[in-house]
């Protein structure tokens, strides 16, 4: 089914070709991080995860959320999703690579990273992470592998891999669960000690994920004719709606909390974030853009008339995608760590080779989404379904 | 099911696989289980009984009163950084730092109180790893490549150290540094018997382990000039550290979060 | 076969650049010599035998450093019944004191690259820092 991957038009080998200079480009300032240190990077003695951890967070709920299709699709037997969920669980391959690629980078001693599998040690949860997040690629390369494959064969799936799929359905939710867990079991950093960091962090995984999905999905149509068919994306917009209705509510509940219950050292977080503390108003805006546009994008999503228009719901699935990057993929990271432990504001800010490995990773994703979803619509159009 | 041969071996086959996780989870002190029941069901978390029951669990008395580092003194920290071979990378973003002074405000940031008594408005007091009983840094490594020793000593293993920094963002003492860049030229005088670190490890002060595996002191206690750095073993009742707490009025940082601090600072 | 020619071609010049290091360090004098580690000059006992030492002072070097830096260990007693301390820089390089005449020669050979180097000291005073 490779060969697919490698037959295209120019534009398809134009986007690759691009795609693949962005990827350079990292590998090259990756080369720099390597023989400079980490020190390349913007993150300091304070400040010790930046933006490659950021991403890393954010990118592990995308992955998380294709659940939200294969769910209603495998569980349910919910026909509408048959085009959708394939697209949706070779996102989560991309993803989960992307995340793994992110930690890797982030680390000082990578030629050690198998020491984490030498030395198990089951009261960490970033070795529960590890296991997660590689048991879940393992499980979504299984399961594409064997339905796309039956599709080509022109025969049915073996009866084995519905309990594959059904475990991969937990298993989504407990790689983000796991991920939450890495920062709200730490007792030294109130701003990430909370209950309910983790269902912050499904909701708006279930929110970016999907809203992700509805917008590849359009952009699929408009350049090779796949249709998921518009009650797919109808119900995928739903599913967006609903799961933004909820991530917002609860950082509306966050807030209360940490605002009227008024403990200074979690207050001061907020007040960095949205604010400013110490004269840093590094993340403000960014804060009040992501709020901006997530508000913007809940009334765009609750008003059928502009949610059913498929301009307005672009338009819409990006604000949610990006409201919610800026929120997990900036705000959450270093905000934990800003003030410092010592009442301290250090400044962060991705450097230029960081940002350019962190692009170059993204590159990579962005690089196999578009091999693999060639895959699929080249067969799935051959065979006309 | 009708028990044929393959099904007979698959029965087996899956048993013997869930017994060998079973006892995964449950047959090791730290494993999972164990470790759940231990905090539920076993003690109150806030009781002394939980701490541990070694025969030696070392600790350090700062007596502030004697302390002059608010008056510039710096000679713990330059010991400590001339016998550990620490870096000076000339700013704070890359900064080593084992041993170093913050206000007394920061240090105590959970004590506040604008009405403190005078002489304690900004007095630079001096900060270490504070070794902690119950360590977070330790619950979260994912190598062990930071583990606690059976004296309390909570140690560095800079040959397993991955360098994901996940003892850093679990410490809530600010205590940990890593290595952005590589120390080695940034060593004024390398002491040989030490080793450098290489970039991409997180390192931090271990009360100088190697001198108390031999039963020396620790450099920073032998170094200061007002003897206000005391060392010594807290399950020893005749010990000077045993004696000074209950003679003295203390304090620790952050003691509310359970990580039991061993640093003991003397008000 | 089809082709044939073409593809016979490119197997061989495959063949060829495939194996070209062993042609590279055929054709070099230096590079097939074997190495002459030089050995201390006032110490004929090692911390183990000669034969378990060349094929084994990697596992007996980690060894040591899990027994010093994990388990507090402070002492080794080789075969012949004597005490050492678990140092590199302190017992190692007492006597093998200069690293790039004896740990290097056999190593830059083998194509190894251990990282002992950019922690432990190779001590100041003698050449090989």
């Amino acid at each position: 089914m490779l060969e697919y991957a490698f037959r295209g038009s120019k534009r398809y080998w134009a986007w690759l070709t691009f795609l693949c200079i962005i990827i350079s480009v990292g590998f090259y300032f990756y080369i720099k991080q390597l023989s400079y240190g980490l020190g390349i990077t913007g993150m300091s003695r304070d400040v010790s995860w930046g933006l490659y951890i950021a991403q890393f967070t954010f990118i592990v709920g995308i992955a998380a959320s294709a659940v939200m299709v294969v769910l209603p699709y495998y569980l349910h037997n919910y026909k509408v999703f048959s085009r959708v969920t394939i697209l949706g669980e070779f996102l989560a391959i991309s993803s989960v690579i992307m995340c793994i690629t992110f930690v890797f980078v982030d680390l000082g001693q990578p030629s050690r990273v198998l020491n984490i599998f030498l030395y198990p040690t089951p009261h960490s949860l970033m070795f529960w992470d590890v296991i997660a997040l590689g048991g879940y690629l393992v499980l979504n390369v299984i399961i594409t592998r064997v339905t796309l494959g039956s599709e080509y064969k022109h025969i049915e799936p073996p009866g084995w891999i519905r309990p594959v799929i059904i475990i991969s359905i937990p298993w989504a939710i407990s790689i983000h669960t796991v991920t939450a867990f890495l920062f709200a079991g730490l007792a030294g950093r109130p701003f990430w000690l909370t209950a309910i960091l983790a269902p912050r962090f499904l909701a708006s995984a279930f929110s970016a994920g999907p809203a992700l999905l509805i917008v590849l999905s359009m952009i699929v149509k408009k350049i090779t004719g796949f249709d998921v068919n518009d009650e797919a994306l109808k119900k995928l917009s739903l599913i967006v709606t609903y799961a933004m209705c909820i991530n917002v509510f609860l950082i509306l509940m966050e807030l209360f909390t940490t605002l009227y219950g008024g403990i200074p050292e979690d207050v001061s977080h907020l007040q960095f974030l949205y604010s400013g503390l110490d004269g840093n108003h590094t993340l403000v805006p960014w804060m009040w853009a992501s709020s901006i546009l997530a508000l913007g994008s809940l009334i765009f999503l609750i008003t059928p008339r502009c949610r059913n228009n498929y301009k307005i719901l672009f338009l819409s699935c990006l604000m949610v995608f990006f409201s919610i990057w800026i929120d997990k993929g900036l705000g959450l990271v270093i905000a934990g760590f800003t003030p410092s432990q010592f009442g301290n504001v250090v400044k962060y800010w991705p450097t230029l080779p960081e940002s350019f490995i962190a692009l170059g990773i993204w590159g990579v994703g962005a690089f196999l989404v578009t091999a693999f979803y060639k895959i699929t619509i080249s067969i799935r159009q051959e065979l006309k379904v | 099911m009708t028990i044929t041969r393959r099904n007979l071996l698959k029965m087996m086959g899956i048993t013997a696989l869930g017994t060998a996780f079973g006892k995964y989870l449950t047959a090791r002190a730290d494993s999972p289980v164990a470790r759940v029941i231990s905090k539920v069901f076993i003690e109150n978390p806030r009781s002394q009984k939980n701490r541990s029951a070694q025969k030696v669990r070392l600790a350090m008395v700062i007596d502030l009163r004697k302390c002059v580092s608010d008056q510039g003194c710096t000679k713990c920290i330059d010991a400590c950084n001339q016998a550990h071979n620490i870096p000076n990378f000339g700013n704070s973003k890359d900064a080593i730092k084992w041993i170093w002074k913050e206000r007394y405000e920061d240090a105590f940031i959970d004590q506040e109180n604008f009405y403190i008594k005078e002489e304690f408005k900004g007095k630079l007091v001096p900060v270490f790893c504070n070794n902690c009983d119950n360590p977070p840094c330790v619950e979260v490594c994912p190598t062990q490549a930071t583990f606690k020793r059976d004296d309390g000593i909570v140690m560095m293993d800079w040959h397993r150290c991955i360098g994901c920094r996940y003892c850093m963002a679990a410490c809530p003492y600010g205590s940990r540094s890593f290595n952005w860049r590589d120390p080695r030229p940034f060593i004024s005088n390398i002491n040989e018997d030490y080793p450098t670190r290489s970039a991409g490890v997180v390192e931090k002060c271990t009360w100088c382990d190697e001198r108390v595996s031999q039963g020396l002191l620790p450099i920073c206690v032998e170094a200061c000039p007002e003897k206000a750095l005391v060392f010594g073993n807290l399950n020893d009742p005749a010990s000077e550290v045993r004696r000074l707490l209950k003679d003295n009025f203390s304090i620790r940082r952050k003691p509310g979060l359970g990580t039991s601090p061993e640093i003991y600072y003397l008000v | 076969m089809y082709d044939g020619g073409k593809i016979i071609t490119g197997l061989l010049i495959f063949v060829c650049l495939f194996t070209s290091p062993f042609w590279y360090d055929i054709s070099s004098k230096t590079a097939m010599e074997k190495p002459t580690p030089v050995l201390p000059a006032n110490q004929k006992e090692c911390v183990s035998t000669v034969s378990f030492m060349l094929s084994d002072h990697m596992e007996l070097l980690n060894t040591w450093r899990y027994e010093v830096v994990r388990e507090g260990k402070t002492y080794y007693t080789s075969p012949s019944g004597n005490n050492y301390k678990m140092r590199l820089t302190r017992t190692c390089l007492n006597c093998h004191s200069n690293s790039s005449e004896f740990c290097d020669r056999c190593h830059d050979y083998a194509g190894v690259n251990p990282y002992c180097w950019d922690c432990h000291n190779k001590t100041q005073n003698l050449a090989g820092k």
